[in-house]
């Protein structure tokens, strides 16, 4: 029995190849941090840290003749998010009903995919995660309208030039960035498709997690890195007569390499369009 | 031609595809060369040369697995299966069922796979369209 004891869930094989099949779904559609960074893993619920190979002076000894340092670690994350579903709802996948209401675990999915990516992009402060946005020293480049995001992003891929961060690249872009590069131009050519054939090297992501506009980062490797202990899995935690509790978890921690490696393009939010 | 083992047209072949012959090859031939020296050094009835057939064959072992993690390097089913079976806990057949599913949702792959951690989602990277 490991920690997810998902023998003890009165879930048949079927159920479980639903709910397992959906959460993997939702999660690879909604992840955008795994998309752009270096992953490390998985490497099993045993991994309490990650080696960052930095020592931190404490002092010396009274006595006098020794010094002392602590090796610093960065712990890994341990993340639960529960849900909870109908147990006869579940035992009709055995008897080959393939349209489950699977709504709640396409909302945990989601949920896990924010945080990891949320993590990632902006940082963890109580996780001792610093994000990509948080890390970069790079002044960010405003995009002050939606036709002016082609001109940003080549600005953008200046900025990482010159500091010597070679592509490829990708262009990680929050909701509002994404639909405005979705919409026409002027000439009726969508922003997106010009700005993936003007530059080659270059793909671009949806994350929905992001917020303040898009981060444009290289992904030539090396720079940032997601390291898992335990992967994305779903686990059992109780039940009565009619529900049972599940939870999707992972342990994972986010380290950024060469925080030159990315630059913010800055889109003030807009007001929500009743949607 | 540095290999006499191919089995298609070499115009039909990719780089990567020839590469990887490559290492298969030669990984073949340094297995080949560890039993070799394993039953020389068994059979030799010089103790001194028993002692370099035996230090030979370590060597020889010492190649493989360089080969071996360059292969895992370049194939993500070789890397799959490797994190799956080596280092594996209890009887290896046991393995590949708890693989397969048996634990009620391990899909093997990218989940990496032993013990513990079977029951993942295998989601893994993602990078590169993987």
């Amino acid at each position: 029995m490991d920690l997810l004891k998902r023998k003890k869930a009165p879930l048949t094989d079927e159920a479980w190849q639903q709910v397992d099949d959906e959460a993997r779904r939702v999660l690879k559609l909604h992840l955008a941090g795994r998309k752009v960074v270096d992953f490390s893993g998985p490497h099993g619920w045993k991994l309490g840290g990650v080696n960052t190979g930095r020592l931190k002076p404490i002092g010396k000894d009274p006595a006098g003749g020794v010094s002392y340092a602590l090796r610093q670690v960065q712990p890994l994350v341990e993340l639960r998010a529960p849900f909870t579903m109908k147990i006869e709802e579940l035992d009709d996948a055995s008897r080959g009903a393939d349209d489950l209401d699977l709504d709640p675990v396409i909302a945990v999915a989601e949920r896990v995919a924010r945080a990891e990516d949320t993590a990632i992009f902006h940082g963890f402060k109580n996780g001792q995660i610093t994000g990509i946005i948080e890390a970069t020293p790079h002044k960010p480049v405003a995009v002050t309208g939606i036709l002016e995001w082609p001109k940003a992003v080549v600005a953008a891929l200046e900025v990482l030039r010159a500091a010597g961060m070679n592509g490829p690249y990708a262009l990680a872009l929050g909701l509002q960035a994404y639909d405005e590069l979705d919409a026409d131009s002027e000439d009726g050519y969508p922003l997106r498709r010009r700005l993936e054939e003007s530059l080659r090297d270059l793909s671009l992501v949806w994350a929905p997690a992001l917020h303040g506009g898009a981060v444009l980062l290289s992904v030539r490797g090396g720079d940032y890195e997601l390291t898992v202990g335990q992967d994305l899995s779903i686990g059992y935690a109780v039940h009565d007569r009619t529900d049972v509790e599940l939870f999707l978890t992972e342990s994972f921690t986010f380290r950024v390499l060469e925080e030159k490696a990315a630059i913010l393009l800055s889109r003030p939010a807009i007001k929500a369009k009743g949607r | 031609m540095s290999s006499e083992t191919y089995h298609e047209p070499l115009d039909l072949l990719s780089e990567e595809t020839r590469n990887m012959h490559r290492a298969i090859v030669s990984l073949k031939e340094e297995l080949e060369a560890v039993d070799w020296y394993q039953q020389r050094a068994e059979a030799c009835s010089d103790e001194e040369l028993r002692e370099v057939l035996v230090h030979n064959k370590n060597e020889e072992i010492e190649h493989a697995m360089m080969n071996l993690e360059w292969i895992r390097r370049h194939s993500k089913d070789f890397d799959a299966n490797i994190k799956t079976y080596l280092n594996a806990k209890g009887p290896i057949l046991a393995v590949e069922k708890q693989q397969s599913g048996g634990e009620g949702g391990g899909q093997g792959g990218a989940s990496g796979g032993a013990s513990a951690h079977s029951s993942s989602l295998g989601i893994g990277t993602l990078k590169g369209g993987k």
